[in-house]
């Protein structure tokens, strides 16, 4: 298998960048573009942008936040958030983006993960889902940035993006973002089970450990964590940081 | 100035971006003159076989880049689809590659769920044979790819990296002036920039 990917997850909310918990509660941990910065020099895998409130204020990608960050970063950069028409996925693509993630759009219209599969092709296209359990402890898909419970099951939803043809799928556990409790494993290990492409787990990541067990026990492809990385301590103070190459190659036995 | 050529396929300005950083002036272009003056050529790409030889058909390349790496020794680097465009065929498509290296792109034919198609990650790579390409490198080094075909060599002596993703393949090549890699140094941090350095100051 490839080496895993462990992958930073930026909130961006206005211009600027913000962490959540449990999708509520958006607290501001900086300017995107310094952030951007620091997590190039720590030569992070990968990098994920999601606009929170591009869903929910219908609002278009920011493109030329976009273009800037691609000219600070040597490294793969996907963006989520708003996407809606395959000429928007053209135009992110065209500022030096790699990927684009789809989540209320990919749900609402399954037919349009097809199209944009056929025009940019599978490696291209990623799919997020942000997952809650009910109070009878069925997982079920939220969109629009949470506000809204479609009631569909995950497991049925990933096979079926599996089969448009997605690149990859990014499972998003509501109810341990931000929380720093530990990813949702049963979550996981129910989707990589059901899916041949690659799974990235999110939310709840506090320690190397976590993304052990994703990768190593649940069969997660990459983890991308946001609080891990951008809040040090107890008292959650923002500090940037990203695990040691030779730690990470340990926890995942590599070369 | 070297000439990153714009076929209409891929992200080039990622390709720019970079050898901006390391100080190499480059001009994304698919003017004939310009990358027929050009001392450095690049051809990037992602997509499809076919879209890519016809592509460079339809914009009149072909023969110019035949004479320039054939005739003329210019030195050129092959990323992603580049790479496998210099190859003579691929299973991808029905078109001719363009043949420069006796090698064949074919398809990653496993099944097996630990290594999903597309190849998308983060890989290790191991130098088969000396290079200038590989001056002051690290002691491990890493790329990121993003494939779903790779080129397999029938020249042995023209291998210069081997990757292992269900199995190894040649992820680099070399012979002459021309070089080829898999994966995408524009996207790959310092491993990346040192490749691009030693192509700029080393051909």
């Amino acid at each position: 298998m490839a080496i895993p990917r462990v992958i930073p997850v930026l909130l961006l909310k206005n211009n600027g960048l913000v962490k959540t918990t449990q999708f509520k509660e958006p607290k501001y941990v900086g300017d995107p573009l310094n952030a951007v910065k620091i997590f190039n020099e720590k030569e992070v895998d990968e990098l994920i942008f999601l606009d929170i409130l591009a869903t929910p204020e219908n609002k278009k990608p920011p493109l030329e936040f976009l273009k800037q960050v691609a000219e600070e970063c040597f490294m793969p950069l996907s963006y989520g958030g708003g996407i809606r028409s395959v000429d928007e996925i053209r135009d992110i693509l065209k500022v030096g983006v790699e990927k684009v993630i789809i989540n209320s759009h990919a749900v609402e219209n399954p037919d349009f993960v097809k199209q944009a599969v056929e025009r940019y092709g599978s490696s291209t296209i990623c799919i997020s889902i942000d997952v809650k359990k009910n109070f009878w402890g069925k997982y079920e898909i939220h969109t629009r940035a949470g506000k809204h419970n479609t009631k569909i099951d995950p497991v049925k939803f990933a096979q079926d993006m599996d089969a448009a043809g997605a690149g990859e799928i990014m499972i998003n556990s509501i109810d341990r973002d931000g929380t720093m409790k530990g990813y949702d494993a049963e979550l996981i290990k129910k989707i990589t089970a059901a899916v041949g492409m690659p799974v990235i787990a999110c939310g709840g990541a506090a320690s190397v450990n976590d993304l052990s067990i994703a990768i190593n026990d649940c069969g997660a492809s990459a983890v991308a964590a946001g609080s891990m990385f951008v809040f040090h301590g107890k008292h959650r103070a923002v500090l940037i940081s990203y695990p040691e190459q030779t730690d990470l190659d340990r926890i995942f036995n590599q070369g | 100035m070297i000439a990153i050529i714009d076929y209409g396929l891929g992200n080039l300005g990622s390709i720019k971006n970079m050898l901006k950083k390391i100080g190499a002036e480059a001009v994304i272009t698919s003017d004939l003159e310009v990358i027929a003056n050009a001392p450095k050529l690049i051809l990037p790409g992602v997509g499809a076989f076919d879209n890519g030889m016809s592509n460079l058909h339809e914009r009149g390349l072909v023969d110019l880049l035949n004479r320039k790496v054939i005739q003329e020794k210019t030195p050129i680097l092959g990323i992603c689809l580049g790479m496998q465009l210099f190859t003579n065929k691929s299973e991808e498509g029905a078109l001719s590659g363009l043949g420069w290296i006796d090698a064949e792109t074919v398809k990653f034919g496993t099944n097996d769920r630990k290594f999903p198609v597309p190849h998308m990650g983060w890989e290790y790579v191991t130098l088969k044979k000396e290079s200038k390409l590989w001056d002051g490198m690290y002691e491990k080094n890493k790329f990121y790819f993003v494939h779903s075909y790779f080129v397999r060599c029938n020249q042995t002596s023209d291998v210069l990296l081997t990757t292992n993703y269900a199995h190894d393949y040649d992820s680099g090549f070399e012979k002459g002036n021309i070089v080829g890699v898999q994966f995408h140094p524009e996207k790959s941090h310092k491993y990346g920039m040192q490749l691009f350095r030693n192509f700029v100051n080393n051909y």
